[in-house]
């Protein structure tokens, strides 16, 4: 595999100048994490408020396995623990308590 | 420009509007600024182009320098040559703003009326406010009278956004002693400048047909290398400057240093000075010389990127140097020009005794019999092998 080597001084953009857009995602905040979100399929109504609120973009609709009785939806909401970074503002926002944050450690 | 100038000949007018005019015919596109003594002048005039529709440019007001400096960075960011200017608690707002800027490489000029620092309020000339953000990593240069500001001024936007430079570039005068004094100065026609300087190019600029992002988070692993980009493209451009400095002599007539010499010619001691009051201290040597003295000047023009082996070449071979600075710093190792002088000088095998001298703070006069009497105390600190650290002078003891 070709290792992506960090440029040198003289390699480096103008002004340190990102010149593509979306390259956030080769960045990943994930290992930033101490505490992380864990999301009750069950009590989740996928109204999307933890992704609104997400600031890193790691909310993702994600097919329910099997369908629970009665669950009116085909989706929920899980993380992307590539970027997630721990911070709760899901579990703060979601108006249905279906998230809650637990330490990484004892995962 | 309007239409109050006549290139070709001397005219009468005050520094600071001269200096707006150059830069109106400099064709800037945006100027964003907040009013401060003894700059206000200088903007005060842009905004009466714009307004008068003798300037095409945008006119942004704004409510703090550093908001200023922050739309300039914004401005310049999308590709337009941007002035703007400040002095003395402006500048030191603006500070922030000043190594965002540089380090994000946008060649925005600014002029920077020298004026002390507070407390006690004081609005009146000295360096104080440019020596603190003399490691912002902006190209310094100073000046000594109008037509000089004239010239970098026209020079700066030339240095600023040559390829090999792109950095911001600030011209210094001295407050009020520059810039509110009416001098016969001698304006070059616009299409000249223009043809001088030509349509800025930038190497890059945020558009939303081609996305870039500008300042983005330098991790540790990166923010190194881009330093040393930013040190090695400021020491660089001292190649540049002299070249531009060369050219514009060819072209308009008048040549410009990084270290100027003043009568220099077998002298045993030699004067370094800064920035205005350098004039008034070659009446002195001219005075001295007449009397046997064997003194000469050197003015320090250019102040970053440091002109280091120009500097070593031009005292290395003297018996002492006297540095006059504008600028404490407190309880330090002296004036910022001479402590970067003794730093110059230190490694050579055989160096000249540095003897700093600090005043002219806070608009205080500094005439030719003082600079006289410092000279003369300087050598005498030099033959005895007694310089002190630094000393202020022209104190009420």
């Amino acid at each position: 595999m070709k290792t992506k080597l960090l440029p040198t001084w003289t390699e480096m953009p103008l002004g340190c100048a990102v010149s593509e857009p979306g390259t956030a995602v080769e960045y990943k905040t994930g290992d930033w994490r101490s505490n992380y979100p864990r999301t009750d399929e069950n009590k989740c109504i996928a109204c999307g408020v933890c992704w609104i609120y997400c600031p890193d973009n790691s909310r993702r609709a994600v097919r329910r396995q099997k369908a629970p009785e009665g669950a009116m939806y085909t989706h929920y909401f899980d993380f992307n623990f590539n970027f997630c970074k721990g911070c709760g503002v899901c579990a703060a926002e979601c108006p249905t308590g279906a998230i809650v944050m637990l330490e990484e450690v004892k995962r | 420009m309007s239409g109050r100038i006549t290139p070709g000949k001397p005219i009468g007018m005050e520094v600071s509007i001269a200096q707006a005019e150059v830069v109106a015919q400099c064709d800037v596109d945006c100027i964003a600024a907040y009013p401060i003594t003894p700059q206000t002048h200088i903007v005060e005039h842009l905004a009466e182009l714009v307004a008068d529709g003798d300037l095409d440019a945008a006119f942004m007001p704004v409510e703090s320098e550093h908001s200023a400096m922050s739309a300039c960075i914004g401005m310049s960011a999308v590709g337009a040559r941007t002035f703007t200017a400040t002095s003395s608690q402006g500048l030191a707002l603006m500070h922030e703003m000043l190594y965002i800027a540089s380090g994000m490489r946008l060649p925005i000029v600014m002029s920077c009326v020298n004026r002390a620092l507070s407390a006690p309020i004081n609005i009146w000339g000295d360096q104080s406010d440019i020596m603190a953000e003399r490691d912002t990593g902006w190209v310094q240069i100073f000046t000594e009278n109008g037509q000089e500001v004239i010239d970098q001024t026209i020079c700066a936007f030339k240095i600023a956004e040559d390829h090999r430079v792109t950095l911001p570039t600030i011209v210094n005068m001295d407050g009020f002693q520059m810039s509110h004094v009416i001098e016969p100065m001698v304006f070059y026609p616009t299409g000249k400048i223009r043809d001088f300087l030509g349509v800025y190019q930038p190497l890059q600029r945020l558009d939303p047909r081609d996305p870039k992002m500008f300042g983005p988070v330098g991790i540790p692993e990166v923010y190194t290398e881009t330093k040393k980009a930013h040190d090695v493209a400021l020491i660089d451009s001292q190649a540049v400057i002299e070249e531009i400095w060369e050219k514009f002599a060819r072209e308009f007539g008048r040549s410009y240093a990084a270290v100027e010499p003043y009568r220099t010619e077998g002298a045993d001691y030699l004067l370094v000075t800064i920035g205005g009051l350098g004039e008034t201290a070659s009446v002195a040597i001219d005075e001295l010389r007449a009397a046997g003295v064997k003194v000469g000047q050197i003015r320090l023009r250019l102040w970053r990127p440091f002109p280091h082996e120009k500097i070593r070449q031009a005292l290395a071979g003297v018996k002492g140097v006297i540095v006059f600075d504008r600028c404490l710093s407190v309880a330090g190792t002296g004036g910022p020009a001479a402590t970067e002088i003794k730093a110059s000088l230190y490694n050579l095998p055989q160096r000249p005794t540095v003897v700093g001298f600090i005043g002219g703070l806070g608009g205080r006069d500094v005439t030719v019999g003082d600079f006289r009497a410092m000279i003369q105390k300087g050598i005498d600190y030099i033959d005895r092998g007694a310089a002190p650290i630094y000393e202020m002078v022209g104190v009420r003891e």
